[in-house]
């Protein structure tokens, strides 16, 4: 570490940075956006299912199918990601062919990200104004016209604050995927600097993954904002 | 005609179990306005949302044109809900959708085209006096107007009865009163049954023409609201219509006292008691009162004194000369 900055090693860095970071940038950014779309799909219908399932008025779950969706999602949720990326191996393999590589991280990030988007989802529509769900019923809204027309629009702002806090957790996450061969910014940190000494590589690598979740996270928030009907807007 | 029969519903509140509603039975005629008063929890919002099915009774019927909703399916139910609309007290409206959107929702739930439902939106938002809020969110409306945009919505569907649940009760006395001319003249004009829950005396004097009082779950009184008003006769109809008390003054045997009610029938600004001294020559002493004027004309009640027998049946002869204000002598052992 102590002459990590010499000219040399700052030289040297420099030469890494520019053949690896490109690549790795795009990897990190397309496996981040495939991992959340995937998260969202899945996420998104079981989220609502849970919020409503609940409320006698909108649509009736029976109680044990809720139990064992919410009991699912909680032993996902509490599986570290680095032994859940192990634990998946076999499902990994049998979706992708192999466990290894950028694609096939893509797999145990869905797993990891989907029951947590549904957890946000769930804390979304619960937000939305049970007064108004009524007022839908009282002009002959169906469960089905409830959800599209009414739970949804309605929080959109919530929701779109709530996936861009998913997107930046799964972007974390993509990092830890290069410990078992995923590839990314995460690789570049964990290759060079853990296993070759590079510090200033890694630290350069850590820098763009931060200023990455910069500008995921303040472009989500103005959007919400900026989706928000209820804000007056000049 | 909406009949209800037998209405019963209980609900259980940690373990203790509340009788929403006892036995209500009611008739409303097409093209009334009827109002239902209560105290809060007397069971009125329950009563409303049993109408539609919202909230399922235990026990009794609901017949709209004969038709028993209970006995419905949810899709049936569906559709009797596009002809028994219903309007509220927070107006409800979808805060992420444009004031045009809201009125098309109810259309777009029936499945009517795009265009249609625009056109007959538009329409309805110049029958609520907005035409210019057609692409304004309700964030950017007052209550008033976001209650005018809900009114709107409630009645794009061609429905066959209003249901408002207390539906003025956020809103300030004046916007209130431009509310409840509005749903005065729709129901003139459409020959939309209106059904009005409320807790304030004043909107049932201002548009109803019956009401039903509630209280505790039962229907105490009811009938045509001169009457039920001008002679309320059951504990909770006596405490809407004075809520101040009707007079605790003490005893005293030799005066002879007089209940006079004002019911709507003169304006406000005409000194009947003073005309009555200078015309008449009948000196009566005000014991208590409790009179508000609305839309100018005169509202509640007067306790008077007199002297003897004689002055106060001339007092009683003088105020047959203006129609509906009920005098009435009080008798010491009442």
């Amino acid at each position: 570490m102590n002459n990590a900055f010499s000219p040399e090693k700052i030289q040297e860095s420099i030469e890494i940075l520019k053949t690896e970071i490109p690549f790795a940038l795009w990897e990190t950014f397309y496996v981040t956006i495939l991992s959340t779309l995937f998260a969202v799909i899945i996420g998104l219908p079981l989220g609502i299912l849970i919020a409503i399932g609940d409320n006698k008025g909108i649509l009736r779950i029976p109680k044990p199918v809720l139990h064992i969706l919410n009991f699912i999602i909680n032993i996902l949720r509490s599986i570290p990601f680095l032994i859940l990326m192990i634990l998946v191996f076999p499902l990994t393999r049998a979706i992708i062919g192999t466990t290894v590589g950028t694609t096939a991280s893509i797999v145990p990030l869905v797993i990891a990200a989907f029951p947590f988007v549904a957890r946000l989802v769930e804390s979304s529509i619960r937000e939305v104004n049970p007064n108004i769900i009524e007022a839908a019923q009282s002009m002959g809204a169906s469960p089905f016209q409830i959800i599209v027309k009414v739970l949804i629009p309605e929080s959109i702002p919530s929701l779109i604050s709530n996936f861009t806090i998913a997107i930046t957790t799964i972007l974390g996450y993509t990092a830890m995927s290069g410990i078992i061969g995923g590839g990314g910014l995460g690789k570049i940190a964990i290759n060079y600097g853990y296993y070759r000494y590079k510090y200033l590589v890694m630290l350069i690598a850590v820098i763009i993954l931060i200023l990455l979740v910069q500008i995921f996270q303040t472009s989500g928030t103005r959007l919400s904002v900026f989706s928000d009907k209820r804000i007056k807007h000049k | 005609m909406i009949e209800i029969k037998n209405l019963s519903k209980t609900f259980s509140v940690g373990g203790n179990t509340v009788h929403a509603l006892k036995d209500v039975n009611l008739t409303i005629n097409d093209g009334d306005i009827y109002g239902i008063i209560g105290m809060s929890g007397a069971g009125k919002s329950t009563f409303v949302r049993c109408i539609n099915m919202l909230e399922r009774p235990d026990e009794g019927q609901v017949l709209i044109d004969g038709v028993d909703i209970g006995d419905l399916s949810e899709k049936e139910l569906r559709k009797v809900r596009r002809n028994v609309t219903m309007i509220f007290q927070s107006f409800n409206l979808l805060m992420q959708r444009t004031c045009l959107k809201n009125i098309c929702f109810p259309l777009e739930l029936a499945g009517v085209k795009k265009n249609e439902a625009r056109k007959r939106a538009l329409e309805l938002l110049e029958t609520v006096g907005l035409p210019d809020k057609a692409d304004c969110y309700p964030a950017q409306l007052s209550g008033g107007q976001q209650q005018r945009i809900a009114i709107a919505r409630a009645l794009a569907t061609n429905p066959k009865v209003l249901l408002c649940d207390e539906a003025t009760s956020a809103l300030d006395p004046k916007t209130t009163r431009s509310i409840l001319e509005l749903v005065k003249d729709i129901n003139k004009k459409l020959g939309i049954t209106v059904i009005i829950i409320t807790h304030q005396m004043s909107v049932i004097e201002e548009v109803c023409n019956n009401v039903a009082i509630l209280d505790k779950g039962e229907v105490v009184e009811n009938g045509a609201v001169s009457e039920v008003f001008s002679n309320p006769k059951s504990t909770a109809a006596k405490h809407l219509v004075f809520p101040e008390g009707e007079t605790e003054i003490t005893e005293n045997a030799k005066e002879h006292r007089l209940r006079v009610i004002f019911n709507a029938a003169i304006a406000s600004n005409v000194p009947i008691i003073a005309n009555m001294a200078i015309e008449e020559n009948i000196k009566a002493n005000i014991l208590a009162a409790s009179t508000k004027s609305i839309g100018e004309k005169a509202y509640g009640y007067m306790l008077l004194s007199f002297p003897d027998e004689k002055t106060i049946t001339r007092a009683i002869e003088y105020l047959k000369n203006y129609d509906s204000i009920i005098a009435e002598e009080v008798k010491n052992n009442e």
